[in-house]
């Protein structure tokens, strides 16, 4: 098997998993009878047109790289979280009731402050599945998914009932929002809604690069989730770090909820989590599980979630479209890893190949 | 009294699509394989089951011949996604837990786009009436608890012992538990372990496409995106719960309905709590209980989750 083989092979695949995503979507806009070449235009090429587009594509962009982040430090430590989207939810609590309980407080202290007990709200519904996984064994996948729908409800309850806007409980029309924000904990705008967040996503990006790649406790985290049982063999506390990565992923989901809301929304609604939480897995599988794969990645499923809000006038395509295409795209991700990583398949191709072209090759 | 049998009368047909999805999520793990994208699948049935009596009546009365196509168009479906789900984990051998979130996103935005397109908006279905069973439905308290429902209901039950009698009595159940505790060996007594595996997934995704179809054709009679608001990962964290075996597992969904059903007698519990943390209940009864069984998963398929690759020396 020579170096041009395998680098071609590797290339096909690839360009053969490409193929399978959209002939799969196509597939799917067939059944809706869409025009599908202007379906993914308008999805991928649209946003790019104008200014006033590109800032929202990178408003999106934001919470999924922080999130994603979050995930991808869980998944190299061998713990899956899809829990982000209920940790993302707590976090805007966590930082919402800071903001709308003490509103006058000198702005350096206050937002810090306020993020800060977002990443912790995070934190605590990520450390919950962390340690039942760690100690009790229980699947993350079902608990992560359960706590989504508890933490659903409960913040629905809480915009409905203790952090309801006074204004509203006067006027009686009761819809499920909190105050309005004071100026002093906002985070400014660079052009539109593009907010000063992003340098956060850039920022946080190096510095999971280097706690993950370049200090013990990432090498740890790293050595648990890729072989636990070695790692335990090499003296490190698999439980701990496990728990840890949890933590982590939900500190950042916090996060990304609070800079949401002090930056876009500027007070706590309804739907600020926009099934970020699940994209961002998709985002931390797509950008290879590394920082600086995210960064792109983020970048372009915030392209795909908002291309597909154009759809429905341009095309008449439900937006819903984002997520078929992002649950493919996860499933030929894993699919394409493991067909790269089989060798048998690999030496079953180069045999095949060499037999049509009859050269014999050592 | 009359709450109680009103609270138990709800808590039998609620139970029936967590029933139906965990006992076909049962045969996926029996032989080895975790679908976690049975929430997906069920979307995708919810949605089928109710579009062929809503394209037939337009949302008016339709015969009831169209529920039972709908039903088993759903059926279809899912195991389609089941085989689907097989070629990813079964051929390629992609790890479980990941595709199966992939094919929940794929099954849910699919049922939600096509809905969106098909139907527009929320549109209700007369759906399946009630079927009494005549004589029995009329004894006071079992009545109403136990024989006062759609048909489907009856049904469903008569699958608990129906799959006890195919895995444990028949021998392609045999093989399914074969395949899910040593696949090697099964391979060398001459089992197609692949094949086998895509079988148990083609019958556990039928089941999940019908009990999806059960919410929207039989219970909810209408399709949402919320619809089926986590049935999946509860059906998936149930067959923990029940140890892999039919009859623990239908108690387990007898459990899980009834907290669901607190919900909706609220009122008459006099229970002064905000509405949302009675919904939140069954999540946490899941959580609760995954807590409690979770260690002692020895007892399960030993091959769970495990891709089985014939060419590997092990």
């Amino acid at each position: 098997m020579n170096r041009n083989f395998k680098i071609a092979y590797k290339v096909s695949v690839i360009v053969l998993a490409v193929l399978a995503t959209l002939l799969l979507s196509s597939l799917i806009l067939m059944i809706l009878g869409a025009d599908i070449l202007k379906t993914f235009y308008t999805i991928v090429i649209t946003p790019l047109t104008r200014v006033g587009h590109i800032t929202e594509v990178f408003v999106r962009a934001v919470p999924l790289c922080i999130i994603a982040l979050g995930v991808a430090v869980a998944y190299r430590s061998g713990i899956i979280n899809i829990g982000a989207e209920g940790q993302m939810a707590m976090g805007i609590l966590g930082f919402t009731t800071v903001a709308v309980t003490m509103p006058d407080t000198p702005r350096f202290i206050l937002l810090p402050f306020a993020l800060l007990c977002g990443m912790l709200c995070g934190a605590l519904w990520g450390f919950i599945p962390g340690i039942l996984k760690a100690k009790l064994d229980v699947s993350e996948l079902l608990s992560t998914v359960m706590l989504n729908y508890i933490a659903a409800q409960f913040y629905s309850f809480c915009l409905r009932v203790p952090l309801l806007d006074p204004a509203e409980r006067l006027s009686g029309a009761g819809t499920p929002q909190s105050a309005r924000l004071t100026a002093n904990i906002e985070i400014g705008r660079i052009s539109g809604r593009l907010h000063y967040g992003i340098f956060i996503a850039l920022v946080l990006a190096v510095l999971v690069y280097l706690f993950m790649w370049k200090t013990s406790y990432g090498y740890k985290m790293r050595a648990s989730g890729a072989q636990s049982r070695a790692a335990r063999y090499g003296g490190i506390n698999v439980p701990f770090y496990v728990t840890l990565a949890m933590v982590i992923s939900g500190a950042f989901a916090g996060l990304a909820g609070g800079v949401e809301i002090a930056a876009v929304h500027r007070r706590a609604i309804e739907g600020v989590t926009n099934n970020y939480g699940f994209s961002a897995v998709v985002v931390a599988l797509f950008g290879m599980l590394h920082p600086f794969g995210i960064v792109p990645a983020s970048f372009f499923f915030a392209l795909l979630i908002y291309g597909s809000t154009l759809t429905p006038r341009a095309v008449g395509v439900p937006a819903n479209i984002v997520d078929v295409m992002q649950g493919l795209i996860i499933i030929v991700i894993v699919t394409t890893q493991m067909i790269l990583q089989n060798s048998y398949l690999e030496d079953r191709v180069w045999r095949w190949f060499k037999t049509r072209t009859g050269k014999e090759e050592v | 009294m009359d709450l109680v049998v009103n609270i138990l009368s709800m808590t039998v047909p609620f139970s029936v699509a967590i029933l139906l999805a965990s006992t076909g999520e049962m045969f996926n793990q029996r032989s080895g394989v975790f679908n976690l994208g049975c929430e997906g699948i069920m979307a995708m049935g919810a949605f089928i089951g109710m579009l062929i009596p809503f394209l037939v009546g337009g949302g008016g009365p339709v015969s009831g011949v169209y529920n039972w196509l709908g039903l088993l168009a759903a059926t279809l479906i899912g195991a389609l996604l089941g085989l689907f789900f097989g070629l990813i984990v079964v051929t390629f051998r992609a790890p479980q837990g990941i595709a199966g979130i992939g094919l929940q996103m794929f099954g849910v935005g699919t049922a939600g786009t096509l809905f969106r397109h098909f139907v527009g908006g929320t549109q209700s279905i007369p759906g399946m009436n009630s079927t009494p069973i005549p004589l029995l439905s009329r004894i006071p308290v079992i009545g109403p608890i136990f024989f006062s429902h759609n048909l489907m209901v009856y049904i469903a039950f008569l699958f608990v012992p129906a799959a006890w009698y195919v895995l444990f009595k028949t021998s392609w159940g045999l093989k399914v538990r074969a395949v899910g505790t040593h696949p090697r060996a099964a391979d060398s007594m001459g089992i197609n372990v692949n094949r086998t595996r895509y079988e148990a997934l083609a019958l556990g995704g039928a089941l999940a496409g019908l009990a999806g179809a059960y919410l929207s054709v039989c219970q909810v009679k209408m399709f949402s995106d919320e619809l089926i608001a986590g049935r999946g990962f509860i059906a998936v964290a149930l067959v923990y719960f029940g140890h892999w075996h039919p009859v623990k597992i239908m108690a387990g969904a007898l459990l899980f309905s009834f907290a669901q059903t607190i919900q909706y007698n609220v009122q008459g519990l006099g229970i002064d709590l905000p509405y949302e943390f009675f919904v939140m209940l069954p999540y946490i009864v899941v959580i609760v209980v995954l807590a409690f069984t979770s260690k002692n998963q020895k007892t399960g398929p030993a091959a769970l989750g495990k891709p089985f690759n014939r060419e590997m020396r092990t």
